[in-house]
């Protein structure tokens, strides 16, 4: 079925938003907790030099994700924005934000600007996974039907308090992990130890809220609890788990690449499985994946143009996270852009 | 003025913000579009000639275009990312019902924007390490995705111009899509090339006219001159070719929209030579007050004949077209967006006849005051055409399908009001500071040629290599024990 393929595609959207994305939130979550102007003044250059090249790939697969929303399932798109107004309409700004912010920080010469901007920047990082996650606790808790009016009961359940706390411990889980690479590649050892404690610190937190969601979701939303403790759902409850602590292992020992697989993994396999919990319902118990379905011929070219972009697109994503890990993006600095003369030696850069 | 306050009072009550807030942000948007679309492939010609001939003043201007596009890009996806919630957020019932029809295009766009968003950070980010050559190649994709992403965009905007592909069924939903005549609409060919030329024009005519200013204000040197000779020469190509294609798709409407082409040149009753009315107000009973009357002239421009029938806007009901005061509005953007067009035709044509006959820049105080101007008119242009386009497609969000108020979310207009205050309060924000910032940027730049000018002597930036200097960097700039060490970290207290 076509449908279903489509289905598939955009849980695997959600699921590339959610890694990459949340790592790019994750970094704005410890821009924000990383203290003063002067204590916080390395973890910051850290953040912005690594996060700067990949941001906006990072964040354009939620444009992808909408359009597949809309294009293959119109009925989920307009009963998800009609229900859950607010907390979309907030993450809306908040989005604006955090980009304006980041994107203007850079150029910002003034200590003041700067503060101002990052300060925008990191706050707004925390909001918008939180009302993003919100947004999905209330579609997981059965809450949402086609038809369902937007009213602050939709999205303030316990499910969906827990999903957006979830959302932010994860982003915060992410970031800590890449950055602890990061600072290994831009030669800051002492940023390594301070990003490592964070990610263990965060993960420690996420399965936590992981175990309180266990609990809440019980409770609150019974048919995805059911497709997290059976089948499929559970097979990738298990990946999920093991991958944690496969991290932790990892992080414990001399962080190297693999420790970005297995932090991917957690996030990948924990999203895959409540996609896989809700079958076949894209909002539990309303709406299945076929009544959602757009026009048949309309799913057989998104299916095409997915493909076609994916042979496109993907190895030039690759090519970008290659070249951004191995040290081969740099941003414009002063010196290059004030046409100076400097030091003429061409190539010899020191420190790759 | 009954009719209109009559279709008002049927309105429901969170039609007006939805609007407003979609058009605030729409027309925001927009401005950074032609930069998003065209700056990358200007961007690009300076670089070639750059490295073709070894011009390191060439190579400085592309760098700094690159630093201006770093922003203007980000600012781009953030206020993009806003129209696709709106989409959800403000119009539900139109996703709802036609998403799957005319959503194909969005998918295309989609991906070839995420194509974008990653050669443009390789681009950007790549000039201090990529080799010289591999930088460049790996650019040059970049025009071409733009160009795909705006096919996807405008698809589904000329699908909602001229909805086709699909049948209803009894229930007024559509069955039977067939993408592909959704896809290439009648009105898609018109409205992809001239917006597509639309977007070069500008973005060229608004780099050329930050150099213009410069030359006004005494900066002639050589920086300058290519800075400024560059842009406006594609500019100049694409504003005649603009002209003909403007005239096409004017054309087009007339034939395909005939109610929209009658509120574009507020053509009342239907009739053979009918006069062409330049500017002038509508009124409800279909008299026009002041303007500029030319007899025949409309007939003529349609069918290149006094005798051609033009429709009227009375063809129709009134709950089926343009209210006097949109058709107004629509008549006003057309006019002033072809009376701009024309004028940025004459310019250049005088920049070209000079160049043809001299060999140089045109040298007339006069041209580059109106070239410094060229940049803002192309801007107001491109916003009066999209507002002709849309304010002349009312009352439809699909042309003779969906009514805008039957697409309308059902959220309480109080809560519409008070996102569009913070999303207002948020963008006016977001481009006052991005126009700082650019301010920023050129005085910090101005102030490194300066001293470099000063400085010279021994060492012009000619006799540089093609990729400038690149090893005073690099770590350099990690704040690391030494507060002061950070030369680009700009932290320092």
């Amino acid at each position: 079925m076509t449908a279903d393929l489509i289905a598939v595609v955009l849980l695997l959207a959600v699921t590339a938003y959610a890694c990459a994305g949340g790592t790019d939130y994750g970094a704005g979550f410890w821009d924000l907790t990383a203290g003063g102007t002067e204590r916080g003044r390395r973890p910051r250059w850290l953040i912005d030099h690594a996060m700067a090249p990949v941001w906006e790939v990072n964040n354009v697969w939620l444009i992808f994700v909408l359009v597949i929303m809309w294009t293959g399932f119109p009925v989920l798109f307009q009963t998800v924005f009609s229900a859950m107004w607010l907390p979309l309409a907030l993450a809306a700004v908040g989005m604006v934000l955090r980009g304006a912010g980041f994107a203007l920080r850079k150029p910002a010469q003034r200590l003041a600007g700067r503060r101002l901007y990052g300060a925008v920047f990191a706050c707004a990082s925390l909001v918008t996974p939180f009302f993003l996650g919100a947004a999905v606790g209330g579609a997981a808790s059965e809450r949402v039907a086609p038809g369902t009016e937007a009213s602050a009961d939709v999205w303030t359940s316990p499910t969906s308090i827990v999903f957006g706390l979830v959302a932010i411990a994860t982003t915060a889980f992410l970031g800590a992990v890449f950055l602890t690479g990061d600072a290994r590649r831009f030669d800051a050892p002492d940023l390594v130890g301070y990003f490592r404690r964070r990610a263990l610190g965060s993960l420690a937190v996420l399965t936590v809220l992981a175990v309180v969601t266990g609990f809440v979701t019980h409770e609150d939303s019974p048919y995805v609890w059911h497709g997290l403790t059976h089948g499929l759902g559970l097979l990738f409850v298990i990946v999920a788990g093991a991958a944690a602590l496969a991290t932790v292992w990892l992080l414990l020992r001399t962080p190297g690449t693999w420790v970005r697989v297995t932090a991917v993994g957690v996030v990948a396999s924990a999203v895959i499985a409540w996609g896989m919990a809700q079958r076949p319902y894209l909002l539990p118990t309303s709406l299945t994946v076929a009544d959602a379905a757009g026009a048949p011929s309309t799913l057989t070219w998104l299916a095409i143009v997915t493909l076609v972009a994916l042979v496109v697109v993907m190895p030039a994503v690759v090519l970008l996270y290659w070249l951004d890990t191995h040290g081969e993006l740099g941003e414009l600095t002063d010196s290059e852009l004030s046409g100076g003369s400097g030091n003429p030696g061409d190539g010899a850069v020191r420190d790759s | 003025m009954p009719t209109s306050l009559h279709l008002l009072a049927d309105a429901p009550a969170q039609l007006l913000p939805a609007r407003e807030l979609m058009a605030f942000t729409l027309a925001s948007h927009i401005i950074l579009v032609p930069l998003g679309v065209a700056f990358p492939l200007i961007t690009l010609v300076m670089h070639y000639r750059g490295l073709r001939r070894k011009d390191a003043t060439a190579l400085l201007l592309a760098r700094r275009w690159s630093a201006v596009m770093a922003v203007q890009f980000a600012l781009g996806i953030v206020t993009g990312t806003v129209l696709s919630f709106e989409f959800g957020l403000l119009w539900p019932g139109m996703m709802g019902r036609w998403g799957d029809v005319f959503g194909v295009g969005f998918g295309v766009e989609a991906w070839a924007f995420f194509l974008e968003a990653v050669l443009i950070a390789i681009y950007l980010y790549g000039w201090r390490r990529l080799k010289p050559r591999t930088h460049f190649l790996l650019g040059l994709p970049l025009p071409f995705a733009a160009l795909l992403g705006a096919f996807g965009i405008l698809a589904a905007n000329s699908w909602m111009n001229t909805p086709q592909g699909f049948s209803l069924d009894s229930g007024g939903n559509p069955v039977d899509v067939n993408v592909w005549k959704a896809i290439f609409t009648p009105m898609f060919g018109p409205q992809y090339w001239h917006f597509v030329v639309g977007m070069i024009l500008t973005a060229g005519f608004v780099v050329a006219g930050v150099y213009a200013t410069g030359w006004l204000r005494g900066r002639r040197d050589r920086y300058h001159r290519l800075g400024f000779a560059v842009p406006f020469t594609i500019a100049a190509v694409a504003a005649p070719v603009q002209f003909v294609l403007g005239d096409s798709i004017a054309r087009s409407v007339f034939h395909k929209q005939p109610v929209k082409f009658a509120a574009l040149e507020i053509v009342w009753k239907t009739d053979t030579r009918v006069p062409e009315y330049l500017f002038g107000r509508l009124q409800e009973d279909g008299t026009v007050k002041g303007g500029i009357k030319i007899p025949l002239l409309d007939s003529f421009l349609a069918g290149f004949s006094p005798n051609t029938e033009v429709v009227g806007l009375t063809s129709v009901p009134a709950d089926q077209r343009p209210t006097a005061t949109q058709a107004t509005i629509a008549h006003w953007a057309f006019d002033i967006m072809v009376l701009i067009g024309s004028v940025l035709v004459l310019l250049a044509l005088w920049y070209g006849l000079v160049w043809l006959r001299h060999r140089r820049l045109p040298a007339s105080k006069w041209f580059y005051g109106s070239a410094a101007c060229a940049g803002v008119g192309s801007v107001v242009a491109v916003e009066c055409g999209w507002i002709a386009t849309e304010v002349g497609r009312q009352p439809w969000i699909v042309y003779e399908n969906m009514r805008v108020a039957d697409a309308v979310t059902s959220t309480r207009s109080t809560s519409l009001w008070i996102m569009f205050g913070v999303v207002a309060a948020v963008y006016v924000f977001l481009f006052g500071s991005f126009l700082v910032v650019l301010l920023k940027m050129r005085t910090r730049w101005r102030l490194a040629d300066e001293q470099q000018a000063t400085a010279a002597g021994t060492h012009t930036p000619e006799a540089d290599i093609p990729y400038g200097p690149r090893a005073s960097v690099p770590a350099g700039d990690v704040p690391a024990a030494d507060p002061g060490a950070g030369r680009s970290g700009g932290e320092g207290p």
